[in-house]
């Protein structure tokens, strides 16, 4: 297919119905609105089911409730919105429904702007709602990007039974960029056999998440550990930009900061200094073996983030006290820009570090 | 020998938790019965609420979903939106549908969701030891109005049916309790209807079935289907309040 020029939202509400995402549920909330204008058109010429619900908190629940039924539900929505459906995702987490939320992210805290932020890193990678539950987390850094983790997301989503968030900045959703719609192929899924869709020719089924028995509770929460510890051996994906030759100092960046650090590379480039990026595709699972191993080359990394640092602890997890870990961040919708980045590292490198 | 009285298929054989007297297990009997006699058991998906009958999914023989607090009827949504095919029912407490779910069942009311709400209201809090409810009479006792339900400090009871009813959209909703074999009778009549319209694909049909709660009333249970009697109805007046019919015949209201 040719190549077509989109609106980051509108790419996105065009991926999931391709993906087959047929049942979506929203609440308007900038910047991400066009997604749902755009199903509003589109899902009734495909068959697919378009509802404008009462409050986020009911999305969260109605995809909880369409999950269960077995048909491939999702939404989008930007941070305070993705805030109040911290509870059907837990919901959704613990009964293991499959369910594909797209968080459009904001900067916050509280109702804060509908400027780009990647603020929401810590909600969307350490489960964000109560309990014990993770999302496998997609981080799109480009619209067709977005374009081509969409499919992935539904397939993952249904193959793990677990919810699967796909995080993209303002950025990434306002912006326009060229996009094709690739076919995606699978390996076949397994059929919904625990789907209620009515016990006729079988015995009932329950979606449920209340255990009040504690073994049984702990049971579930090591089912769940199960899939996540897969989900690191299998899923972690990433890019990797300059690693192919010596490199000073590592960077660590996803989504839109990613693009720009990789511009402020090349700026350094031109001033003999070398540096290499890291740029997680899934922050979780979280490529902290890459990062490990990368890390040796290293004099030291600095995570770059539209935040006032989340993503930096896991970057120091990864590699422990073998090397300085700094950060560079801006935050409150401001996005950095490359020659920024690049007197940041620069101070590094003369030792001026903060 | 004919067999004349038996356990609904639509019940499974799980002991019920409920506490001695309340009347939860008739309401549940009624909506098995409803389920079987109009032959959906095998195509329903029943929602089960937080609150007493947060195990009613142990109970119901048939596809269950358990929702989060209040939340029944966006679940609801969900799966008949997903499958209109199937037959969907919710059934909720007064603390999780008035309270905490007001939104989601004014929504799906208002949007005509087609599937049925079973609302049972005992004025209490039951699950969490007896706080009160919107629903709670004024002056009622419970651990959370010690002196009683002080309408200057909290309001009035909430009237689910009333609100509802002053929407257009919703199709069918009625209150019924189940504190006498009369009134169980009328019950069952209206959550037949309930289903039948949904299963004609026809509207929103609510159901309000006043119960008791013996345990948290702190009456016998004799006692507190006499307190319903007399306290409740006389508030909570056991009416239709729109049938489709009228709904089609230009909007008529119960007001």
């Amino acid at each position: 297919m040719a190549k077509v020029l989109m609106k980051g939202n509108e790419a996105i509400g065009e991926a999931g119905i391709r993906a087959g995402g047929l049942c979506y549920f929203c609440y308007p909330i900038t910047p991400q609105s066009e997604v749902a204008e755009y199903l509003s058109r589109r899902m009734p010429d495909v068959g697919g089911s378009f509802l404008q619900a009462e409050s986020e908190v009911a999305v969260s629940n109605m995809l909880y409730g369409a999950a269960g039924a077995g048909v491939r539900a999702w939404t989008t929505s930007s941070s305070p919105g993705i805030s109040l459906m911290m509870e059907g995702l837990s919901y959704i987490a613990a009964a293991e429904l499959p369910a594909v939320l797209i968080n459009i992210v904001r900067c916050g805290p509280g109702l804060g702007g509908i400027l780009p932020s990647q603020c929401d890193y810590f909600q969307a990678v350490k489960g964000g709602g109560h309990g014990d539950y993770r999302c496998m987390v997609l981080a799109p850094s480009s619209v067709q990007e977005a374009v081509d983790l969409i499919p992935l997301a539904f397939d993952r989503a249904d193959r793990y039974r677990n919810p699967v968030i796909v995080i993209g900045d303002g950025m990434i959703g306002q912006m326009m960029e060229p996009v094709e719609f690739k076919e995606h192929k699978f390996p076949p899924l397994p059929p919904k056999d625990w789907a209620t869709t009515g016990c006729k020719g079988r015995k009932r089924n329950v979606v449920n998440s209340l255990y009040l028995d504690p073994i049984e509770e702990e049971k579930l929460n090591m089912k769940l550990v199960a899939k996540y510890e897969q989900m690191k051996r299998e899923e972690v994906r990433y890019e990797e930009y300059n690693t192919d030759k010596p490199y000073q100092a590592l960077l660590v960046a996803y989504g839109t900061t990613a693009r720009i650090c990789k511009t402020a590379i090349q700026q350094l480039v031109l001033e003999g200094i070398t540096v290499a990026l890291l740029r997680p595709i899934t922050l979780f699972p979280f490529p902290e073996k890459k990062i490990q191993e990368l890390a040796r080359q290293a004099e030291w990394l600095m995570s770059v983030e539209m935040s006032t640092g989340q993503m930096v602890e896991d970057v120091r997890l990864a590699v422990g006290h073998d090397r300085p870990v700094y950060f560079f961040g801006r935050t409150g919708g401001v996005v950095p820009t490359p020659e920024e980045i690049r007197d940041a590292v620069k101070k590094h490198l003369t030792g001026k570090g903060v | 020998m004919k067999t004349i009285f038996k356990r609904p298929e639509s019940l499974t054989l799980t002991p019920m938790h409920y506490c001695p007297g309340c009347t939860h297990g008739i309401i549940h009997r009624l909506v098995a019965e409803v389920l079987d006699e109009l032959d959906l058991r095998e195509r329903t998906v029943g929602i089960a609420s937080v609150g007493c009958s947060v195990l009613s999914y142990n109970y119901f023989n048939c596809d269950m979903q358990e929702a989060s607090h209040g939340r029944a009827p966006a679940v609801a949504t969900g799966i008949k939106r997903a499958r209109p095919d199937l037959i969907v029912f919710t059934y909720q407490g007064d603390g999780d549908l008035a309270s905490i779910g007001m939104a989601e069942i004014v929504h799906a009311a208002n949007r005509g969701e087609k599937f049925t709400v079973v609302f049972v209201n005992n004025t209490v809090y039951g699950m969490t030891g007896g706080q009160m409810a919107p629903t709670t009479m004024p002056g009622q006792v419970t651990t959370t109005t010690p002196r009683g339900r002080d309408v200057d400090d909290i309001g009035y009871p909430v009237r689910m049916c009333e609100i509802l009813a002053s929407l257009r959209t919703p199709g069918f909703i009625e209150r019924v309790a189940a504190n006498t074999p009369q009134h169980i009778i009328r019950a069952k009549r209206a959550i037949k209807k309930a289903f039948q319209y949904q299963v004609e694909g026809r509207c929103f049909s609510f159901v309000e079935c006043l119960s008791t709660c013996p345990t948290n009333w702190g009456l016998s249970p004799y006692k507190a289907t006499q307190w319903l009697e007399e306290n409740m109805v006389p508030y909570y007046p056991l009416k239709n309040f729109k049938t489709p019919e009228e709904s089609e015949e230009g909007g008529k209201n119960a007001d």
